[in-house]
């Protein structure tokens, strides 16, 4: 390997572990994201008010409640970057922009795994879900695939949407539109793993094959169109 | 005709959003011509 | 001194009166002089402006596409591609949203809703959100560049996310056996003074959108100048007050 490809898988890591701990030593995910992702799930219930709907619909609301728990940490991802400038620092510097976005994209990425865990938890909890073996290998997988979709879209609209000048109510505008993908996808692949509505789990598989799709897409573009985008 | 009111209604919306829309641009192209030099205006 | 009081010139208003000329046999054409549809009635004379309507829309966000791909790509990025691509992108969400409009409306007629989820509405709402997220973004301020670089990189994704969308919510739809569902095109057998009136349409519509962007882009330019020259203006009164 060059050295420039170890340099740049370094200041991924350095950058992933950086947001990581930051997100560690404050647990703004585990004390505030999460809970609110909960309230988001228990309202779906108060909506609907129907045990047999809200079985049915169960994946489609743990998506929907992803998403806009999403939104949070993305800001807060960008927010401990702006407030020291820390972002442009980087990039005056010099630091390979792409390499930036692959870490933070990275740590998006573990946290909203964390996340999503805690509300398919939530959804078997709440919902009355009962998954096979075989759903519950399927889930996992969807839940992998799907968020680094995710992660790669919403940091790179992230980095987009962050700074000053009340830019934050852009991001769901930009965001929403572009994930649309990855919610019709996740949410079937996730319905044929908890069998909802009679789906069987072989008829997620071509779902989650979107899903890679849209993933390895985004990953790709996002390093290339992360630094024009975030530059000030 | 029947359905007049739908087809008209849609003509006029179509007719109406993009008329206003030209006449907007050319209105603000005044406005801004007005205070403009020659050398701004390439295509005069 | 024959001084240019606006954006237009003498080619942009021929072009202006064959327009006007051509949309008003359209509108003879369409409303009157043309046959109802076997099946659909005389609702198919929605379609003259519906179809275009659409039509330009993907014509303009095509030229934002393009224009954006060239000014990243070109070694001088001269910033007129950003305005051509920028002018275009505002006239491609004006019409996306009157096909909204009127293609709902058609729909009202034809399906008696005014809104069905299928594959292509649903993808033609996603178009207009996105580009009214790439308007949106251009307005968030700093120097023509930023603006430039900025936008071109969004309509570039946009590129990238609407046929994704599409794909995506036209799998979802088949989910759902929607093949049988009427789409107002799809039924109408077009012929003679129908077709030619379509196609009238069409043209007449794309000379539209070349005369608004002509227009529109100029006005662009002259924003920017203005912009400028106030950043200028600001600059010496600061150096003045300075001195003072």
């Amino acid at each position: 390997m060059s050295s420039t490809a170890i340099n740049k898988r370094h200041i991924a890591v350095a950058v992933a572990r950086k947001d990581l701990t930051i997100e560690w030593n404050s647990r703004i995910l585990v004390n505030q994201v999460a809970p609110f992702a909960a309230i988001v799930m228990v309202l779906f219930a108060f909506a609907l008010d129907n045990d047999g709907i809200l079985e049915r619909v169960a994946p489609g609301l743990v998506w929907l409640a992803t998403l806009f728990s999403m939104l949070v940490v993305i800001q807060r991802s960008f927010t401990v970057e702006s407030a020291d400038g820390a972002l442009d620092a980087l990039r005056v510097a010099g630091v390979d922009m792409g390499a930036v976005f692959m870490g933070k994209a990275i740590a998006l990425m573990v946290q909203l795994f964390v996340l999503e865990l805690m509300l398919v938890a939530t959804a078997v909890v709440l919902y009355g879900v009962e998954m096979t073996l075989a759903g519950f290998c399927e889930a996992i997988v969807t839940l992998v695939v799907a968020t680094v979709g995710l992660g790669s879209v919403g940091t790179l609209y992230g980095g987009l949407a962050a700074g000053a000048r009340g830019r934050e109510t852009l991001l769901p505008l930009l965001l929403l539109p572009a994930v649309a993908p990855v919610l019709i996808g996740a949410t079937r692949a996730t319905e044929a793993a908890f069998g909802s509505g009679g789906t069987t789990v072989s008829e997620g598989w071509p779902w989650i094959g979107l899903l890679l799709v849209f993933a390895v897409l985004f990953s790709a573009v996002g390093t290339v169109a992360f630094g024009p985008l975030v530059d000030e | 005709m029947e359905h007049a009111s739908f087809i008209f209604g849609s003509w006029g919306i179509t007719a109406a959003s993009v008329g206003v829309y030209a006449f907007w641009v050319i209105r603000r192209g005044r406005e801004l011509a007005k205070h403009a030099t020659r050398e701004e205006m390439p295509w005069t | 001194m024959a001084r240019q009081s606006g954006t237009g010139t003498s080619a942009t208003r021929r072009l202006g009166i064959l327009v006007i000329f051509m949309l008003a046999m359209l509108a003879l054409c369409g409303l009157w002089f043309s046959a109802e549809d076997v099946v659909q009635g005389s609702t198919v004379r929605m379609m003259y402006i519906h179809v275009p309507s659409i039509w330009t829309a993907y014509i303009a966000f095509g030229l934002t596409a393009l224009c954006s791909a060239v000014y990243l790509s070109a070694k001088n990025r001269s910033l007129a591609w950003d305005r051509v691509a920028g002018a275009s992108g505002e006239i491609g969400v004006l019409f996306v949203a009157v096909s909204l409009v009127t293609g709902s409306m058609w729909g009202r007629l034809t399906w008696g809703t005014y809104w069905v989820w299928d594959a292509r509405l649903t993808s033609t709402a996603f178009l207009f959100i996105t580009y009214v997220g790439y308007l949106a973004v251009r307005q968030l301020g700093g120097t023509h560049r930023q603006r430039a670089r900025r936008s071109s990189v969004l309509a570039l994704l946009a590129i990238l996310e609407i046929p994704l969308v599409h794909f995506s919510v036209t799998l979802w739809r088949s989910l759902h056996q929607e093949a049988s569902v009427a789409n107002p095109n799809a039924k109408v057998e077009l012929d003679g003074l129908m077709l030619f009136s379509l196609f009238l349409g069409l043209a007449a519509f794309t000379l539209l959108f070349v005369w608004l962007v002509l227009h529109r882009q100029r006005g662009m330019m002259l924003e920017d100048g203005f912009s400028d020259r106030g950043l200028d203006v600001a600059i010496t009164a600061r150096r003045n007050e300075a001195r003072a």
